[in-house]
């Protein structure tokens, strides 16, 4: 069966995404010296496919292409479009690093899309195979990224072990993929979760098989106890990469988890939400105490990562559309937070000085007090202060996971927020209350002390559309 | 003409915007943002005026009401009104916001402007939170305000201001916490984030007492009671001068404005069931917390501790108040004490900001806290010494000052109660009068100490300015207080009204 046009219409962003990428690579060879204009070009991508996207953008409507592997609704276009934004957040950052730190390759931007091109696929898998190919997309191109800088021992390091503990996800992944093919007889989700419904299947290989897939699912998430790889691949990365793997893939890993077990075991939800509640509760109080003990900032953002995906677990656990709808809200917010926290990592780096430990930070109220305040934004925002917009997230999972009976994982999760908030305030403590160590003037150029003032701002201001947002999440989930 | 311009908005908005300008403007020129803050800070104030002239007496409905729906999706509406008792208490704020600005004027060197904005716009939160009537918004404004004082006592305070700070942040952040999941349950409960429907919600014993406690560990905190007190005299002692004032000023009362709006009606069959235990944690804080005041060394410290104590009368008051109306059929003394928690409120607020602003006076002279380098003041300040002994008489209850008025309408309902919580609660007029007149003995008269009090000069005119006005308010509600026990009538009835209807009805629980 050979799809006509029309049927590869809804593929547009991809199609069109792939063919620039594609583009790129090659004008990268070409363009030794002047990788400038790769950067740009990548920006325009990323531009060009979000219009894509917006001109068909149809909240409510859902269009299965490619006999069901690929499927394009108001969920995976939300997604997308933040992944797209994101990443345009982090191309601006990333460049001012890789120029200090002799990176600036244009391999980072083709990795980086062709990433984020398995992020889509991922965030629209109709299909076991489809969701397969997007996450392998995603994590070859992620291994390569981490180990960009290969003359650094810490960074090929962290690569080889994030490519080891990866390869063993997916291959769990793929186990109990199979083994659902195996039961169902269907690689199709729907066709899945409508063959599920009756109920009828052998309990034992049931459960193994939603074990495995929640496996490989919480390693691409990080949740403990699956996440061994996340602090050291955070640290060890070079930071221009760290912030790329910190925010688009969790909003891929979020959509993987909705296609996965929102739709394709949504019979089993009963099952699948006592290994999310446990996995989030395990995340929640070893992420927060962990990062207490973290000097460097790098970890204490991955450990706090970490944290965060419990209270992403928080919302999804429910199954309810609401709870589904909060955790999307949560991983867009998380997302937005998280490359502000790094973004300003960057843009006080300069070359030969990495400014990512805590101390580092000492003192930037009296160097430059904008970037203090921005930061101060960003970080109350991580740690849920109102009225900054991650409180509104924070809430909204929270109301999830009450309703939908976890009181008492709810109580676990506001007291892991204030342990939480004590390694944040730490981090406003040494920017405003400590006296500053060195003088390493702030070289960050125009672009991204605008990108990372608009970063921070909109922390605040999307408090006052947290109510449009929102709205936004629950349309696409009805 | 006022009358249909968004006041409570203003209130809020006016010092928020100021302070951003503020901090935009930076310290170039830091004279400049200082005025300007003060500007903002007077026109808020100003404010005020029009607020209590078109206040309507004779009601308890909320007046002035801004309601706009802010995030549909969880009913979540930006909802603003004020009663009876939230009046007082904003006027209180936006008074104090001004004295605090003049009082840091020339104290503070390192980064000026930062400080300003941060006191104005802490001013815009605290005014939210008396006026927010959907939770949200309340708990917005509530932990919002952290921020601002975290760093104000963190950068301009004392030498172990980070421990002080991180203490203070993260114990009522804890409090709060519980509050937000109570309010996650009403809401899930009654779909509504409105006060005014938590209120009217029927609940069961069991939900009632749930809530009542995650409310109680949050104003309870805040306020604070014994044994969750620890942060104030820390804080307190590190915060700069006029951190302490806002914070004993304001911020504790922010606890008892919390018991009156949240725990009292929306549990009220768990109030009364448990209002024992309230009970006795604030004579622990009024008769032990005083006790503890007598022994601190560090002037700061005793007030921090006499602040304890005083607002052990808030809870006294407010609590006392179910036997009156559900055992003792006594309405009108039931009125006498929330009245007088209320009155207490407001006078602690002038007569604990007066207390630390003249601590400061002296701390910006000689920069020492402890009394042992004091002594013999009185002979080289004598406005100075006149000021304090003024407050000194108020913060022991001296009848013709403020802090008679909360004390003795609170002790007299307690008569009512029960003798032995009188016997109680009248020792601390003798405790209180013991720490504080000895501390004013002790630093005030007596000989000159030593050579650095003989180079002490007496208040300029800035100073007198903020004792004056401070003085003005103690000595006026403590000479005529009937404007603001008048103010607040009409919600007192209609609270003691709620209260006393069980919300057990209907749901046979």
């Amino acid at each position: 069966m050979i799809p006509t046009l029309t049927d590869l219409l809804p593929l547009l962003p991809e199609l069109v995404l792939l063919g620039m990428t594609c583009v790129i690579l090659i004008a990268g060879l070409f363009l030794e010296r002047r990788t400038s204009v790769v950067h740009y070009l990548a920006i325009f991508t990323l531009v060009l496919v979000a219009g894509i996207t917006l001109l068909d953008f149809n909240i409510v409507g859902r269009t299965n292409a490619l006999g069901g592997m690929f499927i394009r609704d108001g969920i995976a276009d939300i997604l997308k479009l933040f992944v797209y934004l994101s990443s345009a957040i982090v191309f601006v950052y990333a460049r001012f690093y890789l120029k200090t730190h002799k990176l600036f390759v244009a391999e980072y931007y083709t990795l980086s899309l062709f990433a984020i091109l398995g992020m889509c696929l991922l965030i629209s898998g109709g299909n076991l195979l489809s969701i397969y190919l997007g996450l392998e997309l995603l994590a070859l191109s992620s291994y390569a990224l981490v180990a960009l800088d290969r003359d650094s021992a810490v960074s090929g390091e962290s690569a080889m072990k994030y490519f080891v503990l990866g390869a063993l996800a997916s291959g769990l992944l793929l186990y109990g993929m199979s083994m659902l093919y195996g039961i169902t007889g269907s690689l199709d989700l729907h066709e899945i979760s409508v063959r599920l419904a009756s109920g009828d299947q052998p309990k034992v290989l049931m459960a193994f098989t939603v074990t495995f897939l929640v496996i490989g699912l919480a390693f691409k998430f990080g949740a403990v106890p699956f996440h061994m790889w996340v602090p050291d691949v955070y640290h060890g990365a070079p930071t221009a990469v760290t912030l790329f793997l910190s925010a688009a893939p969790k909003l891929a890993a979020v959509g993987m988890t909705f296609r996965l077990l929102g739709e394709g075991l949504e019979p089993l939800t009963r099952d699948w939400s006592q290994m999310l509640g446990f996995l989030a509760l395990m995340s929640l109080v070893v992420g927060n105490f962990a990062a207490i003990a973290q000097t460097n900032l790098k970890r204490m953002l991955a450990y706090s990562t970490i944290s965060h995906v419990g209270f992403i677990f928080l919302g999804i656990l429910s199954g309810s559309d609401d709870g589904m709808a909060a955790a999307m809200f949560y991983a867009i917010t998380y997302t937005l937070m998280s490359t502000g926290a790094f973004g300003m990592i960057i843009a006080l780096s300069n070359a030969g000085f990495e400014c990512d430990r805590i101390e580092d930070f000492r003192g930037l109220n009296k160097r430059n007090p904008w970037l203090a305040f921005m930061m101060l934004l960003i970080v109350g925002s991580l740690a849920g202060f109102p009225p900054l917009v991650g409180f509104f997230a924070k809430l909204y999972v929270l109301q999830a996971a009450v309703n939908a009976g976890w009181l008492w994982l709810a109580v676990i999760a506001v007291v892991m927020a204030v342990i939480g908030a004590y390694y944040y305030l730490r981090v406003i403590k040494a920017m405003y209350f400590d006296q500053p160590e060195h003088e390493h003037a702030i070289q960050a150029p125009i672009d991204v002390r605008v990108v990372l003032t608009a970063n921070g701002l909109l922390q605040l201001v999307l408090t006052f559309f947290v109510g449009s947002l929102t709205a936004l999440c629950v349309a696409a989930w009805q | 003409m006022f009358a249909d311009w968004p006041l409570l908005s203003l209130l809020i908005w006016l010092p928020v915007v100021g302070g951003v300008a503020v901090l935009a403007a930076g310290d170039r020129n830091a004279n400049a943002a200082k005025w300007m803050a003060l500007i903002f800070a007077l026109v808020t104030l100003a404010v005020c005026v029009p607020l209590w002239m078109y206040f309507d007496q004779a009601t308890s409905a909320m007046q002035y009401v801004e309601r706009i729906p802010w995030i549909p999706t969880f009913g979540i509406e930006y909802h603003l009104g004020i009663d009876g008792f939230s009046l007082p208490l904003l006027v209180m704020t936006s008074i104090i916001t001004v004295l605090v600005l003049i009082a840091g004027w020339e104290v503070i060197d390192y980064k000026p402007s930062q400080y300003v904005a941060a006191f104005l716009i802490l001013g815009g939160l605290m005014n939210g939170v008396f006026m927010a009537q959907d939770a949200i918004l309340f708990y917005v404004f509530f932990e919002g305000m952290l921020i601002p004082m975290f760093i104000i006592i963190g950068v301009w305070g004392g030498p172990r201001r980070v421990y002080a700070t991180i203490k203070f942040f993260l114990y009522t952040f804890l409090g709060s916490v519980f509050m937000l999941l109570g309010l996650i349950y009403l809401y899930l409960k009654g779909q509504s984030f409105q006060l005014a429907d938590m209120q009217a919600m029927s609940l069961s014993m069991t939900e009632q007492t749930w809530l009542f406690f995650a409310f109680m560990v949050a104003f309870a905190v805040k306020i604070p009671m014994w044994p969750v007190h620890t942060w104030l005299p820390d804080a307190h002692v590190e915060a700069p001068t006029g951190g302490s004032m806002v914070l004993a000023a304001v911020m504790l009362k922010v606890g008892g404005y919390g018991f009156l709006r949240f725990s009292l009606p929306i549990a009220p069959d768990a109030s009364a069931e448990y209002a024992w235990v309230v009970i006795a944690l604030s004579l622990v804080a009024v008769v032990y917390i005083g006790f503890v005041a007598l022994a601190q060394e560090d002037m700061k410290k005793l007030i921090a501790y006499s602040s304890i104590s005083h607002m052990g009368f808030v809870t006294l008051g407010l609590f006392i108040a179910f036997a009156l109306v559900l055992e003792k059929d006594a309405p009108d003394m039931a009125a006498l004490a929330v009245q007088g928690a209320m009155v207490q409120m407001i006078s602690h607020g002038f007569v604990s900001a007066a207390m630390f602003g003249a601590v400061g006076v002296l701390y910006d002279r000689m920069h020492s806290r402890m009394i042992s380098d004091y002594g013999g003041v009185a002979n080289k300040m004598p406005w100075f010494a006149a000021f304090v002994v003024l407050f000194a008489m108020a913060n022991c209850g001296l009848p013709g000052t403020s802090g008679f008025v909360g004390e003795f309408m609170v002790i007299l309902a307690a008569v009512k109660t029960s003798l032995a919580i009188a016997a109680l609660a009248g020792l601390t007029l003798i405790i209180g009068a013991g720490y504080t007149l000895w501390l004013v003995k002790r630093v005030i008269f007596g000989d000159i100490a030593n050579s650095h009090v003989a180079e002490l000069t007496d208040i300029n005119r800035r100073e007198w300015v903020v004792m004056s006005t401070l003085a003005v308010f103690v000595l006026g509600i403590g000479l005529w207080p009937a404007p603001l026990i008048d103010v607040m009538q009409p919600s007192v009835e209609a609270l003691l009204q709620h209260i006393s209807q069980s919300k057990l009805s209907g749901i046979g629980s």
